[in-house]
């Protein structure tokens, strides 16, 4: 296995406004392998998205890369814009979005919005075409694929549809999928075999996933590694079953207690005090000590910890200690 | 969809018949045709003589019913004016103002959807600014205002086009045309540009308002994470979309570009319909009134059922016939 298909170091993403720069992405770095989920997680406004637009090039302006490298299989792709970042969409990376009902264009057959995605990739004919996104829909196990290509987005569930949408991601054989919220709108039972599925295909292909979400569960259950995220920064980052079975970040092991788990009986769910600093009010020090119960006079003042200058697995300075009760 | 057809025209025919009903009404209560017929030197006998002749001593319900039956075969009657049959007139009048009004609306909707789009995706350029700004003119000067300007500035100042008339037309028999010759067309641009203004102003709003609604959407930002271009995006993607509101608009204003025809060919004098009807309001020549009434309507009756089939056409979510698997 040579390096990681996509690596990320010290990314920043930065919004001016009037009342001054945003950064809803704070010096950001993480690698993904081949075959590898890494799972995104935080509240809302944590950053997640916005990281996986960055990765895309897919930034709604005024936002925009301001520091920090996005390397695609080593070569580095954080400052290609317009067409050359385009032939890279959808060819060496797909991206999956939150709401299957409104991904697809109403107008156009699924067979079309697939062809037409093959052909402005591969160089493949046009029958050629429509035998890959025949394969393609049977890929991600929609029954009856030759009889269904014709179908218009309308005709398929909501299950079905967010199977055409990672269809779509991959009919271009991508290398990397950032999936935003894959299975947010979808019922439970639906979102258990979208995330079967987006882990058979990553581990058949070899596909690099990003899995953007908030859902501690769906981590749980697809990711390999997970980094959490609060503030923008990365609070934590490591494999998923040390990460939730022994959190290190007390942001983390507070989003654990504050989960309910099907084997945690009838205890009492925990809370956060608080809530996540705005963008405009980032305290000094740790952007979580006002929040964090362990929190002391070096939490407060600068320099804030990091990944890189902590223990690489919590950006804490005094990070809980396995086997230690978790604090609220 | 055969079941939806068929209840579209009988609402249809039902909206004929109310506008039948209207436009018979014209003939008990606004004014007496007889008056204007004869002379001031009439006498009784005269005046009961021609009552009869129109038919216009039998009851009211009678009236109705023979002007209906009537009206389906294409025979509204002598003109009270002209005394010659009402289709006739309506027949050599009516290509004069289909051609401006095909003209025009071709006009409106190709510069309209074209500006339209152009505005939407250069939302933030000088030209698209520009183009709004003086698009408002177009939405807030009336017709005959644009009408007397280009008069002055093209027909008057430049001399480049006439100021009024058709030009030189071909008669083919049963249709006259003036687009074989020079002088016609060149008759038809003034007219036509005073005609289409307002719609194609109001159809490049629309489509830009459309378009830039689209463009939010996440299915275009889908197909812009999968890398489509730009060119596919806006016109594959997003103008499709984008359609369906517009041809409602644009199948009502067909319809009144025709029936609004009548300031432009006043202010031209163009030999159309609408000239026919504003002279036939003075002469109160109520049978060309109730062609004309009858006529407009059945066109706005028939451009609307068009309408409603292309939304078949274009969206496929309509078209229910049981095959669909989801909601």
């Amino acid at each position: 296995m040579t390096g990681p298909v996509l690596s990320v170091r010290d990314l920043v993403v930065e919004i001016p406004t009037r009342r001054g720069v945003l950064r809803p992405v704070d010096r950001v770095s993480y690698d993904i392998a081949a075959g590898e989920i890494l799972g995104v997680v935080g509240e809302s406004g944590a950053g997640k998205s916005m990281t996986g637009n960055a990765v895309i090039g897919l930034l709604d302006r005024p936002a925009r890369i301001t520091a920090g490298e996005i390397l695609l299989t080593g070569e580095p792709i954080h400052g290609l814009n317009g067409e050359a970042l385009r032939r890279l969409r959808g060819r060496r990376m797909g991206m999956i979005f939150q709401d299957p009902l409104t991904s697809l264009n109403p107008l156009l057959t699924v067979g079309d919005q697939l062809t037409e995605t093959i052909l402005e990739h591969l160089p493949v004919s046009a029958a050629e075409a429509r035998k890959r996104a025949i394969a393609a829909l049977e890929e991600v196990g929609i029954p009856a694929a030759r009889q269904r290509i014709g179908s218009y987005p309308h005709e398929f569930s909501g299950g079905m549809r967010q199977r055409v949408v990672i269809a779509l991601a991959l009919c271009a054989e991508p290398e990397l999928i950032v999936a935003d919220e894959p299975t947010t709108a979808l019922d439970v039972s639906v979102q258990a075999q979208i995330i079967a599925l987006l882990k058979r295909l990553c581990r058949e292909r070899g596909v690099a996933v990003m899995l953007v979400t908030h859902d501690m569960g769906v981590i749980a259950e697809a990711a390999d590694r997970v980094a959490v995220m609060y503030a923008g920064r990365l609070a934590e980052l490591g494999p998923v079953r040390e990460v939730v079975g022994n959190a290190r970040h007390p942001y983390t092991a507070g989003l654990m207690a504050s989960t309910p788990s099907a084997s945690g009986g009838h205890r009492r769910l925990r809370q956060i005090p608080g809530a996540m600093p705005r963008l405009d009010a980032v305290p000094d020090g740790c952007p979580f000590h006002p929040r964090c119960e362990r929190a002391e006079a070096r939490c407060r003042q600068a320099p804030e910890p990091m990944l890189q200058t902590c223990d690489g697995r919590a950006a804490c300075w005094f990070p809980v200690v396995a086997d230690e009760e978790v604090p609220a | 969809m055969l079941a939806y057809i068929i209840r579209r025209v009988a609402q249809s025919v039902l909206v004929l018949l109310i506008t039948g009903f209207v436009a018979f009404s014209m003939f008990s209560y606004v004014g007496d045709p007889v008056e204007n017929m004869l002379g001031q030197e009439r006498t009784q006998a005269d005046v009961d003589r021609l009552r009869e002749q129109l038919g216009l001593d039998q009851p009211f319900v009678v009236q109705y019913a023979k002007f209906l039956g009537q009206a389906v075969q294409g025979n509204f009657g002598l003109s009270y004016r002209q005394g010659r049959p009402v289709s006739d007139i309506l027949s050599e009048r009516l290509p004069a103002t289909l051609e401006l009004a095909a003209v025009s609306g071709l006009m409106a909707l190709a510069g309209g959807i074209g500006l339209g789009i152009f505005t939407a995706i250069r939302r933030r350029g000088v030209g698209a600014n520009v183009i709004m700004t003086l698009s408002l003119v177009g939405v807030s000067l009336p017709t005959f205002l644009i009408g007397i300007l280009l008069i002055y500035v093209f027909a008057v100042q430049l001399g480049w086009l006439p100021s009024f008339g058709r030009g030189e037309v071909t008669d083919l028999g049963w249709w006259t045309t003036g687009f074989l010759t020079v002088s016609g067309l060149k008759a038809l641009v003034l007219p036509a540009i005073t005609l289409g203004l307002y719609q194609m102003t109001l159809i490049m709003r629309l489509v830009r308002t459309e378009m830039l609604e689209v463009l939010r959407m996440d299915y275009i930002r889908f197909a812009r994470a999968r890398g489509l271009r730009e060119r596919a995006i806006n016109f594959r993607h997003a103008l499709k979309n984008t359609l369906v509101p517009v041809i409602t608009i644009t199948g009502l204003q067909l319809g009144s570009i025709i029936a609004f025809a009548i300031i432009t060919e006043t202010v031209f004098q163009w030999p159309g319909v609408g000239l026919l009807f504003i002279n036939a309001i003075q002469f109160v020549d109520i049978p060309v009134m109730a062609a004309y009434l009858m006529m407009i309507s059945v066109m706005f009756v028939a451009i609307n059922l068009v309408v409603d089939l292309l939304y078949f056409a274009i969206d496929p979510r309509l078209r229910v016939d049981g095959r669909s698997g989801g909601h």
